[in-house]
């Protein structure tokens, strides 16, 4: 085992640990809004996955041109989602509200298995391909730009979140939606933009992931049990601890993938997880 | 107050005059007599399925109806029941009655060792990590090869019918009695804990947790105890599912949608509510094993969609379950006025 490798699998988990914050930098937003977990989470990056997939299939389109479509697309997504279904259930038990989001990423996941099969495909041939040689550290271009893009897409969020007018709006929404509806903030339209821009990250990370990724129905569920544990582990509701979680669980993930077995590298990020709500069960930057 | 209390303790556990007690009975003799009936082995099948899970949701809802904690990954029980009775029987030749408490030993272990750094927390955290688990276990058992790794565990078959190995191959009546007596047990034993002060204090927790603790109700170990009981409730189905089917592997007995189904015919029939998986079960299990008839083997979740579209209308419209819609005094025991 040399000094190289280990560079190479440093390299490589910090790549997926910003897509990582980028996936769980919406779920967060979400949590922080209206406390409710999004458990469709992993079904809307596949969902995002597939836009890409079939604007390139279908019309020719390369991921890196479709990436505002699959933008829009999941965020009209998430107003539909807020509109049909969350709507009915802000006030309603947790355990309602997870179960209904639960259901919600069955009905997508098997929606998608019976529209596309579960065959699993990818993007042929796209505008990024290649790799990068740094001395002796391979670089995915794919992968490097896909990490490049989350990482600016999320000081995209962060600054929308913190400094513009509808940021501040949606941070008072999640302080007390009472007295923010009191101030003239509708909570009804915040939540619903909240979830257009908690897919519309979704978005980002899931067109850029379409350029190097396996496309298929249950692609979502391990990005999306990462996305979990990032929240947990930055804490619920903050969204640049998901930056400092998601690449926690990319380097845990690759350097145990490493070190010890990839096969097991679920149990690593679950261990790291345990570890986290037990010590700090308010994670590392979180409110409550 | 204390005259209240008298009542409450004057009041008889069984109400012998009671209208619902003789509809159950009745029910109970028909379900033991109808096999008699010469139903064919689809019959036979469905009514073991239903049998089975209602078992399996009540068993969800006795953590997630009483205690108020979503467990997502229930199906890990269901599998360590599975496969502690088959390893058992076929690497020492133990009988599966004897490791069907193995099964339910192991998963009790485990339910501790998960439940007591988990529940001490809030809900999601518990949810989360409850589905973390469930599929760490089906990770674990894809690769351990004492277990026959991927590929599962074919239970060595006996040539005839047997009750000490708990197989039958000539009917399917001899497991709808196995089934239909663990279901009846189930079902008395938490409809016991549902009235007795456990299950009271397990409501308590859920109801309103700062309250409980005020009233000196360990708030943690309380929710470990639902735990347990119900990871115990899970393992035996799993350990007859798996001498039923003679052939586990862990994408089958792990598989999320056990997780899944749990959940949903807990939340359709009615959550908190000792009937409610009965009612989901009876729904639920008949559309799935049809669908799967006339619409499955094509690689589609046909059932699956159902699944998902049925819990999300059940969430937005009738939190309680389809037993709300049965007026309440008929439930309960009338008050004494």
């Amino acid at each position: 085992m040399t000094s190289e490798i280990i560079i190479q699998a440093i390299v490589t988990g910090l790549m997926m640990g910003l897509i990582y914050a980028l996936i769980a930098a919406g779920l967060s937003l979400i949590f922080g809004l209206m406390e409710i977990v999004n458990f469709a989470h992993g079904e809307h990056l596949m969902l995002s996955m597939f836009s890409s997939f079939w604007l390139w299939s279908l019309f020719g389109l390369d991921p890196l041109f479709s990436i505002p479509i699959t933008i829009l697309l999941l965020a009209f997504c998430g107003i539909v989602t807020h509109y049909f279904l969350i709507r009915y259930i802000l006030k309603a038990k947790m355990l309602i509200q997870i179960c209904a989001t639960f259901g919600l990423s069955i009905f997508i996941r098997s929606i998608a298995q019976l529209l596309w099969t579960p065959d699993f495909r990818n993007v042929d041939k796209p505008l990024l391909e290649g790799r990068i040689e740094i001395g002796s550290v391979f670089i995915g271009q794919p992968q490097l730009y896909a990490s490049l893009v989350c990482l600016v897409a999320f000081f995209g969020l962060y600054w929308f979140v913190t400094k513009t007018e509808t940021g501040l709006a949606l941070q008072a929404t999640a302080q007390d939606r009472h007295a923010a509806e009191i101030l003239g903030i509708p909570s009804n339209k915040m939540f619903a933009i909240g979830w257009a821009i908690g897919l519309g990250c979704v978005g980002v990370a899931g067109g850029m992931m379409a350029n190097y990724f396996f496309i298929f129905t249950d692609v979502g569920i391990n990005f999306a049990l990462f996305a979990f544990v990032a929240v947990a582990l930055g804490g619920f509701g903050s969204i640049i601890g998901c930056l400092y979680a998601g690449i926690i669980i990319g380097l845990v993930e690759s350097l145990g993938g490493l070190l010890i077995d990839p096969s097991f590298k679920l149990l690593y990020v679950f261990a790291i997880y345990l570890l986290v709500v037990i010590y700090k069960p308010q994670g590392l930057f979180g409110r409550y | 107050m204390d005259n209240k209390l008298e009542i409450a303790k004057s009041e008889p556990i069984w109400n012998t005059n009671n209208r619902v007690i003789s509809i159950i009975a009745g029910l109970v003799i028909l379900l033991f007599a109808l096999p008699l009936f010469g139903m064919n082995s689809f019959y036979l099948h469905l009514f073991i399925m239903i049998f089975m899970h209602a078992v399996m949701a009540q068993s969800w809802n006795v953590i997630a109806g009483f205690s108020g904690q979503i467990s997502l990954g229930h199906g890990a029980f269901f599998g360590i029941g599975a496969y502690a009775t088959s390893f058992f029987y076929m690497e020492y030749g133990i009988t599966p009655w004897i490791s069907i408490f193995f099964g339910m030993f192991v998963s009790g272990i485990f339910a501790v060792l998960i439940g007591i750094p988990m529940l001490r927390l809030s809900g999601h955290y518990f949810a989360i990590a409850t589905l973390l688990i469930g599929i760490s276990f089906q990770v674990v058992f894809q690769r351990w090869d004492l277990v026959g790794a991927a590929s599962g565990l074919w239970v060595t078959m006996t040539p005839e019918d047997s009750w000490s190995a708990l197989q039958f191959h000539s009917s399917k009546a001899p497991y709808y009695y196995v089934f239909l007596i663990f279901f009846l047990i189930t079902f008395f034993l938490v409809w016991l804990l549902s009235r007795s002060k456990l299950g009271y204090r397990l409501r308590a927790v859920r109801d309103d947790p700062q309250a409980a603790l005020s009233l000196c109700i360990n708030v943690s170990n309380y929710k470990i105890i639902a735990y347990v009981i119900s990871a115990m409730i899970m393992a035996p189905m799993g350990s007859l599912f798996a001498q039923y089917i003679l052939i586990i592997d862990p994408d089958r007995v792990f598989n999320i949608e056990i997780s899944i189904i749990v959940l949903l015919i807990t939340v359709l029939g009615g959550i908190g509510n000792v009937w409610g998986p009965i009612i989901g079960a009876a729904i639920l299990v008949p559309i799935s094993e049809y669908s799967r008839i006339y619409l499955g083997g094509t690689g589609g979740a046909v059932d699956l969609i159902f699944y998902g579209l049925i819990l999300m209308i059940i969430c937005i419209f009738r939190p309680n379950g389809l037993i709300s819609f049965i007026p309440k005094d008929i439930l309960e025991r009338k008050k004494q006025r």
